[in-house]
């Protein structure tokens, strides 16, 4: 199961706690991801990335083993670490805006 | 027994408070939605129990949210908003073509008989529409694309369609209003539009008397007699009396004619209500006197309403979407400031008190009278 840990306002729109565990079939990337937490949670649809275009919302981010991942292709390979569960993705708010 | 429910928004959330038609003690509840902006909250003319919010983030995107119960508990609907077709460009600030793209819901108008249907007006300027109570929205976009839309231009606060009155003698008629494009009007229920702009003067366009390109700042009409409108321009406050087909001045006797807010009592057509800004550049009170004034003889002839208002060191705003009235006997007017308080008067503006004083920046006021 892959492991994402949402930024606080998305897990209470979501109604839930903690981390989220999705199962992902084949290669496990942003976009991958992306698909499955939108079509398990639907009103997160449009908030991590745009309806229309799919691109990253711009205050938000992808860490992942202490790496910024938010300017990967949206179709690479997350590392091995998140697709094995070991380690989550983190969606994260930037700070920004006052 | 009647009561007044007030529906703010501000910028960390949505607040609801809630009163007996003596309109003294007040519940708060909020807030809802809490660190988010909202933009606006309405509720239905056609079931009170059922309100829409608009939840913006500059991180999240756009929500919208439901409420079946008074705003007891919300569920968020579809919030994609999608122009029709390929949206085209209006101008940029520094007048170059600029590609349409949405970016939040300023303002939620529910019709006036179906509480599944609501209009919305969206930032970069369109009108949308939900006939599912909020499960898809589609464009009305025969605004958009009536043809002076490329000439369209975003104020200081972005290109926002902010202002949505709908005529309650006739289904098929709706006026909108677009900061920095105008006031348009349409008579067949969306198809077709044009710019009811005939009479208003903006020295800050290279045509001062062009048919599109004013910053309206908020259109108010009376039910019964939805024929006549008033304007709070960017500056000048305007009257029409032939449904925007041509505008006069009534700033009359006012300390400044800019602001954003105008509102018509809920009993006398003539009777309106304004908070005078400085200037565009000082966005607060005119000698830091927070001051609604009123005409009772449709403008040009207004008094200062002062009792319960700070009239020292004031100097908050009132935004274009935070001044309402209820339909209780004596009118109630309330309007929201930057500084965080609700004001609210039960005697049509003769004396003043907040409802609460230490909200977030207020971004909009809507009041229902419920029996």
């Amino acid at each position: 199961m892959i492991r994402v840990v949402l930024p606080p306002h998305l897990r209470k729109l979501a109604l839930v706690d903690g981390e989220v565990s999705l199962d992902v079939p084949g290669v496990v990337s942003q976009r991958s991801v992306l698909d499955a937490l939108e079509s398990r949670y639907p009103m997160l649809q449009g908030t991590i990335r745009d309806h229309v275009t799919l691109r990253r919302r711009a205050f938000l981010r992808f860490f992942a083993c202490q790496e910024d991942l938010s300017h990967e292709p949206p179709d690479s390979a997350l590392p091995d670490a998140v697709a094995r569960g070991e380690e989550p993705l983190l969606v994260i708010g930037a700070i920004a805006g006052g | 027994m009647s009561k007044a429910r007030v529906l703010v928004g501000t910028r960390k959330g949505a607040f609801v408070l809630t009163s007996d038609g003596k309109r003294k003690q007040w519940d708060v509840s909020g807030p809802h939605f809490a660190g988010w902006e909202i933009y606006h909250v309405k509720g239905s003319p056609a079931d009170p129990d059922r309100l829409y919010a608009s939840q913006t983030s500059g991180w999240f995107g756009q929500l919208i949210q439901r409420s079946d119960d008074g705003g007891k508990t919300w569920a968020p609907m579809d919030n994609k908003f999608v122009y029709d077709g390929v949206p085209g460009t209006h101008q940029w600030y520094d007048g170059t073509a600029h590609p349409w793209e949405f970016k939040r819901v300023w303002h939620l108008e529910p019709s006036l008989s179906d509480p599944d249907t609501v209009y919305a007006g969206v930032e970069d300027a369109a009108l949308f529409k939900t006939t599912d109570g909020g499960r898809s929205w589609s464009e009305l976009s025969g605004l958009r694309e009536h043809g002076s839309g490329p000439r369209w231009q975003p104020g200081a606060g972005g290109m926002c369609l902010h202002t949505i009155l709908l005529d309650p003698s006739n289904p098929d008629r709706i006026f909108i209003a677009i900061s920095a494009a105008g006031a348009f009007r349409t008579d067949d229920g969306g198809k077709c539009w044009r710019p009811i702009n005939q009479g208003l003067i903006s020295q800050y366009i290279p045509d001062p008397n062009a048919d599109v390109g004013h910053c309206v700042h908020r259109i108010a009409m009376h039910p019964s007699r939805p024929g006549v409108l008033f304007m709070q321009k960017h500056w000048d406050v305007m009257r029409s009396d032939d449904a925007g087909d041509s505008w006069r001045e009534v700033s009359g006797n006012l300390p400044t004619d800019f602001g954003f807010v105008i509102d018509v009592h809920a009993h006398e057509p003539e009777t309106i209500y304004v908070v005078p800004i400085k200037s565009d550049s000082e966005h607060y009170p005119p000698d830091g006197k927070l001051r609604v004034y009123r005409s009772r003889s449709g403008g040009n002839e207004w008094e200062a309403l002062t009792n319960g208002l700070p009239q020292q060191d004031c100097y908050v705003n009132v935004l274009r979407d935070a001044m309402a009235v209820d339909r209780l006997d004596k009118c109630g007017i309330y309007f929201g400031t930057t500084g965080g308080q609700v004001y609210a008067s039960s005697d049509a503006g003769d004396s003043w008190a907040p409802i609460v004083r230490d909200l977030p920046a207020v971004l909009s006021v809507e009041v229902q009278t419920l029996s």
